[in-house]
């Protein structure tokens, strides 16, 4: 047996003796997962025992080096570590911004200290990160940020900013524990004077508000920020290089958010829909338009599942265009926004109750609702085709 | 495995890139079209492709070849999608090869040589009417003598004229639908009560209407078994679909790109077509839609080179994915050509013509997105 086989046996028995039945079951929604945190109440017992047996592995970020809090796998084990969870319909034991966002960040551009220190919270799910980016002026245009940090000094907290402004659409604010944003510390310099801060959210001077969105929920809130004091050695990276950071770690939210088009897995769409609409007497299902619709967005979900995996194996092996996350985050995207389009088709009147128990509390349109801004956080679908024209195609102008 | 190439492949993706570019241009594809020769492709360049080992990707190392892949072999047919090149190489040495690997020593021996020579061309007769439907073979095979007697139709069989052996699906038993029933013959050319009319087709590939009125064959020209040839067609038919997908990613690429160099170089307004950005989204798109269908392609590929039981879904995929994908750049890439798209003078219209022709052979989008459908169980 090869010690890739050998490492599969071995990851399945683990998987199969430690995750609780419950958490074989698949997620309902963003509220059924663990986000942990200092605040996070956990659904049951099965979650919090799951997360504790990942974490004494390593198991919640199994690819980061073991003296940050991972389990050290290398691309091929991870790979492995992947397919075997998925195959025994595991849940991912820890979702958060700290392992999809910050983590790469910070593995990447973080000191020693840092690394040890912040990593090793987020591998264990002791903190839950939100992200200081966009303004209600600077969207798309995210570079004309105006939270402003200023330098100060006082006896209590040494060299330290003060940190004023505002963002907005800052996901689960109200719910995070610390927070990466991005800051003016140069009102000159437009790319070279943003600097990469963390701080904590219970700062004197943090103030959050949720906003209402057209789901019914409320996932983004707005973040005030009044007079907060930041330490000096909170900031990752240079003084006045937080873009660089940014943009690194903007190419990991958008691979995240691209995973939405791979749907729940190894699902059919079309398979599920039988169960709504009804199959004719020849065995296909009793709406031939639908049916081909579904068909087609079938073929488009699985080739998409095969560009997602190569995407990883490449990036695992240093290969692969380093803007290849816009076109990933595009593609999902627009596909999952599909995805749901042809749930709320085939699901018809049923899909439309908002607040029925028979709905779960409206699941299907909220869902359906919240899936439009896939497409428009983490930069646009029109961003993403701009940067692929810039710098994958080399298209003149802009 | 990781889901790209490897070493050893993509050496050989070096090579074939290398070798089909300087050998099997556009510009070839054109001289072979002008001169209107009745094979419409060049049997020096079979031979070319026998030399580099090619014809032999298949075949086993026991038989005399290489022994490889689905992935060496779509690394090949990308080549040759991009260039447009004219070549028996899908039917052949890839459709053809797969179902001779079921056959006997002695079909083995009269065929095998003579493709990894290059001197041997096969044709496929599957089709009986102008959509795919493999699984509605009608034409008869009945038991006559020590062999068989083949009366009926084929169309759309490609080299058809210029073929030294035709494969031939027909029906020893049960009727039009069942998948039990079906032979796989391997015809001589030149057998008796045989007529093969040449047509060409769009993409100036020469494709024979073949009429069989009683031709005899003996028993000894069955690949596979009698009744049971729906396994032999099932393993030509994967190689050919999955083979034509790489081709077509091939077509596909090789539009986006002489597209996405035009848009650098056409002026109008007094700057750069790709400085609009109603045209920069649209081959954003298109590039992304690309890189999706090569990956669904080479999925498709490494899936049925380990023998998973995933890869003939996949392999429905990657025709369908590959199929919308390559005619999306086409289409787009002569639309943003503008006038001179529609010239003979520019490539991109030939890109066109080859596309069309590619997403019927082995089954169109359509056929093959219903089969994921039927495979889903809806």
């Amino acid at each position: 047996m090869s010690d890739l086989e050998q490492f599969r046996t071995e990851i399945r028995s683990w998987l199969e003796e430690n995750c609780p039945p419950e958490m074989r079951e698949p997620v309902r929604g963003e509220d059924d997962m663990c986000w942990g945190g200092r605040n996070f109440e956990f659904k049951n017992e099965a979650q919090k025992l799951w997360l504790e047996r990942c974490a004494a592995k390593g198991y919640t970020v199994p690819d980061w080096p073991k003296e940050y809090g991972g389990a050290g796998l290398s691309a091929a084990q991870a790979k492995i570590f992947r397919r075997e969870m998925a195959k025994l319909g595991c849940r991912s034991p820890l979702s958060s911004f700290g392992i999809w966002m910050l983590g790469p960040a910070l593995l990447k551009f973080g000191t020693e200290e840092q690394k040890i220190h912040y990593l090793g919270q987020i591998a264990r799910g002791e903190i839950r990160w939100c992200q200081g980016y966009s303004e209600p002026g600077s969207g798309s245009d995210l570079v004309s940020l105006q939270t402003f940090g200023e330098e100060a000094y006082d006896e209590e907290c040494g060299d330290h900013w003060i940190v004023n402004g505002q963002k907005v659409w800052t996901s689960y604010a109200d719910k995070a524990d610390w927070i990466f944003c991005l800051v003016r510390t140069d009102k000159q310099d437009k790319y070279r004077g943003i600097s990469f801060l963390l701080f904590d959210m219970e700062s004197p001077g943090v103030s959050t508000k949720p906003i209402l969105l057209i789901s019914g929920n409320s996932p983004f809130c707005e973040t005030f920020f009044d007079d907060v004091q930041v330490p000096k050695d909170q900031i990752v990276g240079e003084v006045g290089r937080g873009w660089d950071v940014a943009k690194y770690l903007l190419g990991h939210e958008r691979e995240m958010i691209s995973g939405g088009g791979l749907g729940d897995g190894s699902r059919s769409l079309g398979a599920v829909m039988t169960g709504a609409i009804g199959l004719n007497g020849l065995g296909m299902l009793d709406d031939q338009l639908l049916r081909a619709e579904l068909a087609q967005f079938d073929v488009d979900t699985l080739a998409f599942r095969a560009v997602s995996e190569q995407f990883m194996d490449e990036m695992k092996a240093g290969k692969g265009h380093p803007a290849q996350p816009n076109m990933m985050k595009y593609a999902g995207t627009e596909l999952n926004k599909k995805r749901h389009e042809l749930i709320m088709a085939a699901g018809g009147s049923d899909a439309l109750e908002w607040e029925s128990e028979a709905s779960h509390g409206g699941k299907k349109p909220r869902d359906w609702l919240r899936t439009k801004a896939n497409s428009i956080e983490g930069g646009t679908s029109e961003v993403m085709l701009n940067v692929i024209s810039k710098r994958i195609l080399e298209l003149p102008g802009g | 495995m990781p889901l790209f190439l490897d070493d050893d492949q993509s050496m050989l993706l070096d090579s074939a890139r290398e070798f089909i570019k300087s050998e099997g241009p556009v510009s070839h594809f054109r001289e072979f079209r002008d001169k209107n020769c009745k094979d419409g492709f060049s049997h020096a360049l079979w031979k070319q492709f026998a030399e580099m080992g090619f014809t032999g990707i298949l075949v086993s190392e026991e038989d005399g070849g290489l022994g490889l892949g689905h992935v060496e072999a779509g690394i090949v047919l990308e080549q040759v999608g991009r260039n447009l090149t004219p070549s028996p190489f899908l039917t052949t040495a890839i459709a053809g090869v797969a179902a001779l690997n079921h056959a006997g020593a002695e079909l083995k021996g009269q065929y095998l040589p003579g493709i990894l020579s290059g001197d041997t061309v096969l044709g496929l007769a599957i089709d009986e009417k102008s959509k795919h439907r493999p699984d509605q073979i009608a034409m008869a095979a009945e038991r006559s003598g020590n062999g068989f007697k083949l009366t009926g139709k084929k169309q759309f069989v490609i080299h058809g004229a210029s073929a030294d052996m035709l494969i031939v699906a027909a029906r020893t038993s049960g009727s039009e639908g069942n998948a039990d029933g079906l032979t796989v013959f391997a015809v001589p050319k030149h057998a008796a009560n045989m007529d093969v009319a040449p047509v060409r087709l769009v993409d100036s590939a020469v494709a024979a209407h073949v009429t069989f009125n009683g031709v005899d064959v003996n028993a000894d020209s069955v690949i596979g078994e009698v009744d049971q040839g729906g396994a032999v067609l099932d393993v030509l038919l994967t190689a050919g679909r999955i083979g034509s997908a790489a081709e077509m990613v091939g077509v596909g690429g090789g539009a986006m790109d002489i597209t996405v160099n035009y848009l650098k170089e056409r002026k109008q307004f007094g700057q750069y077509i790709g400085e609009f950005q109603a045209l920069q989204h649209r081959a954003s798109h298109l590039y992304s839609e690309m890189e999706i269908a090569r990956a669904a392609v080479l999925k498709a590929q490494q899936l049925l080179d380990e023998g998973s039981g995933n890869a003939p879904l996949y392999v429905h995929v990657a025709k369908a994915k590959a199929g919308r994908t390559a005619n999306l750049a086409v289409r787009e890439g002569v639309q943003m050509h503008g006038g001179v798209g529609m010239t003979d003078e520019y490539d991109i219209g030939l890109y066109m013509k080859r596309d069309r022709a590619l997403n019927e052979f082995f089954g169109d989008a359509n056929y093959h997105a219903n089969k994921v459908a039927e495979l889903h169980g809806y």
